[in-house]
């Protein structure tokens, strides 16, 4: 088990000064997502413009895993059509579950790819995957609204 | 970083480490495994694991209804660890056993039975140093009946906070459920004087003992309990076994939990009567491997000494907070003196967080939990969101607190906080 392979300088850069921190105004969809068994709590603003994600901005309590995946997170998504941010969930996923044994891409993950090495630490795939979890709800949540305006 | 602390021990620790074969590990890196990690769960000595496998090879069969020869042999062996249970938390009877899947499961049980008969304006009066499983039950037993829930706060110091007891034992209090040993604080809290208390006033005193049978002599026939449970991979037993002693005339009261085979007097089809304790709470097949592994660590335990044990723990908590404080920028959460202070010690470090802590240390080899250690409200009281955890039991070496100290040590330089 390399430290330096999970804690790589990128990952402890965001951790100190986390991108779109603070949560802002305005907003299409706020939702709050914990860790049940460790306690990690983050609270995700979404602002949608049509089907681009417009704005992403969180308040998070974490351990530094978390935290830097929530700020790498938003730099992906923000500005890009929700269904690239989508595919960039499942490029990340596909990494996190990889055991080590996936190369990742850094044309889509960028600071993401620095992340490669928490696929080997079993217990700490959940922390980089909070952020993605409530953006992903937050973002559906409120392309649901805005399907039910336009229908209204 | 390393100091000459003094450490003295009741304990012939090397003879001990030699029955627990799992002490010897080497984990990744070349790092000899520093267990810290018992409050969470505790490793088993050769005697319990060979216990368990010699009922399975030699004696297996199911109990009390299997009429043959090893049917026989494993009701014997599952009530035999039914009867070393009892004596060894001074149990005055046997039948005032009740084996349940773990703690949680007999604080469920408690809550449901005693909650039974709990109507609006009771009152149930727990603590902010509970482990979860003594609040959820309770705050669904409130739900169901529409009973209040009430708090004793905790001291800036992690003491139980008893200034205002007089508000919350009144007339309408029916149920105290506390923790005798905070598994988040480590703190041991005063049950029998609370206990008297609360009996003047006619409440059921519920106390969870997870982490208090495991460091020190218990004697439920002067504790002042009603009920009292703990669980039994704690206490160097197998898991999937938990304990839920009761006074023989609350028992015989109470009503069933769970229903099945073995808790039945007679099934009718226009309604059922039920057997006796501890059978009316025990519905299915029981845990039989797993009692017999119980008895065999409270006999383990037993044959070492508990208050030896006892003396180990105190003198092992003294010298980790004492290593402790010499780490700057930490923070103990709770006690800062061995006083009255179980097995686990929690803490912050400054500008890590505690996931980070247990992946740094866990690359040298030290197992420590991080999180909120399911206590969440206690860490919420003190500001945190969750806090490192480490925790001793009858193995645990002063080199191993040091090699803790020493990883914090690193920690800090790692994430460069110096």
């Amino acid at each position: 088990m390399q430290l330096d392979s999970l804690y790589q300088e990128i990952i402890l850069d965001h951790y100190r000064t986390p991108h779109h921190a603070g949560l802002a105004d305005p907003y299409d969809v706020e939702v709050h997502h914990v860790n049940p068994s460790c306690g990690d709590e983050v609270t995700l603003r979404v602002e949608l413009d049509g089907d681009t994600v417009k704005g992403v901005t969180h308040d998070s309590v974490g351990c530094s895993i978390s935290q830097a995946a929530t700020s790498v997170m938003s730099d992906l998504v923000i500005g890009k059509p929700v269904s690239e941010g989508m595919a960039t969930y499942e490029k990340f996923l596909e990494l996190m579950q990889g055991r080590g044994n996936v190369e990742p891409d850094e044309e889509v993950l960028e600071d993401g790819v620095a992340f490669a090495g928490v696929a080997q630490f079993p217990a700490r795939v959940k922390c980089a995957l909070l952020g993605w979890s409530a953006w992903r709800d937050a973002t559906a949540q409120a392309l649901a609204a805005n399907e039910g305006v336009k229908n209204a | 970083m390393t100091t000459t602390r003094t450490f003295s021990s009741p304990l012939d620790l090397q003879s001990v480490r030699a029955d627990f074969p799992i002490l010897s590990r080497e984990l990744a890196g070349g790092f000899p495994l520093v267990y810290l990690d018992s409050a969470n769960s505790s490793q088993k000595p050769r005697q319990v694991v060979q216990a368990i496998e010699d009922h399975y090879l030699v004696h297996n069969a199911n109990v009390a209804r299997a009429m043959h020869q090893l049917g026989a042999e494993a009701t014997a062996a599952y009530e035999g660890g039914r009867d070393k249970v009892a004596a060894f938390i001074g149990a005055p009877n046997r039948d005032e056993i009740v084996f349940t899947k773990n703690a949680s499961e007999a604080l469920n049980l408690a809550a449901h039975t005693l909650g039974a008969s709990l109507k609006p304006g009771d009152v149930v009066v727990i603590s902010e140093m509970e482990h979860h499983s003594n609040i959820v039950p309770w705050q669904l037993a409130c739900e169901r009946t529409g009973a209040t829930l009430k708090w004793f706060g905790v001291t800036e110091d992690g003491r139980l906070d008893l200034s205002n007891i007089e508000e919350l034992l009144t007339e309408n209090t029916k149920v105290v459920a506390l923790t005798w040993v905070s598994n988040a604080l480590g703190t041991i809290n005063p049950i029998t004087e609370i206990a008297t208390k609360a009996h003047a006033i006619g409440a059921t005193v519920v106390v969870d003992a997870s982490q208090a049978v495991p460091q020190f002599p218990v004697d439920v026939s002067t504790l002042g309990a009603d009920i009292l449970v703990f669980t039994g991979h704690k206490v160097v037993g197998p898991t999937g076994i938990g304990v839920l002693w009761g006074r023989y005339e609350l028992l015989a009261e109470l009503p069933p939990f769970l229903g099945g085979g073995e808790m039945i007097e007679v099934v009718r089809m226009t309604g059922s009567t039920y057997a006796p304790p501890p059978a009316r709470f025990e519905a299915g097949t029981p845990p039989i491997a797993q009692a017999v592994g119980l008895g065999a660590a409270v006999d383990y335990l037993s044959g070492i000494g508990m208050d030896k044990i006892a003396a180990h723990e105190h003198a092992i908590v003294e010298y980790a907070l004492e290593g402790l404080k010499t780490v700057p920028g930490l923070t103990l959460l709770g006690p800062t003196d061995a006083t009255d202070h179980g097995g686990a010690i929690s803490f912050a470090l400054d500008g890590v967080h505690p996931h980070d802590v247990s992946t740094v240390l866990d690359t040298r080899g030290i197992a420590v939990r991080a999180g909120h250690h399911c206590a969440r409200p206690v860490h919420e009281r003190f500001g945190m969101q969750s806090s490192t955890r480490a925790s001793f039991y009858l193995y645990t070496t002063p080199e191993e607190v040091d090699a803790l100290v020493d990883g914090l040590g690193f920690v800090r330089s790692f994430f460069k906080v110096d």
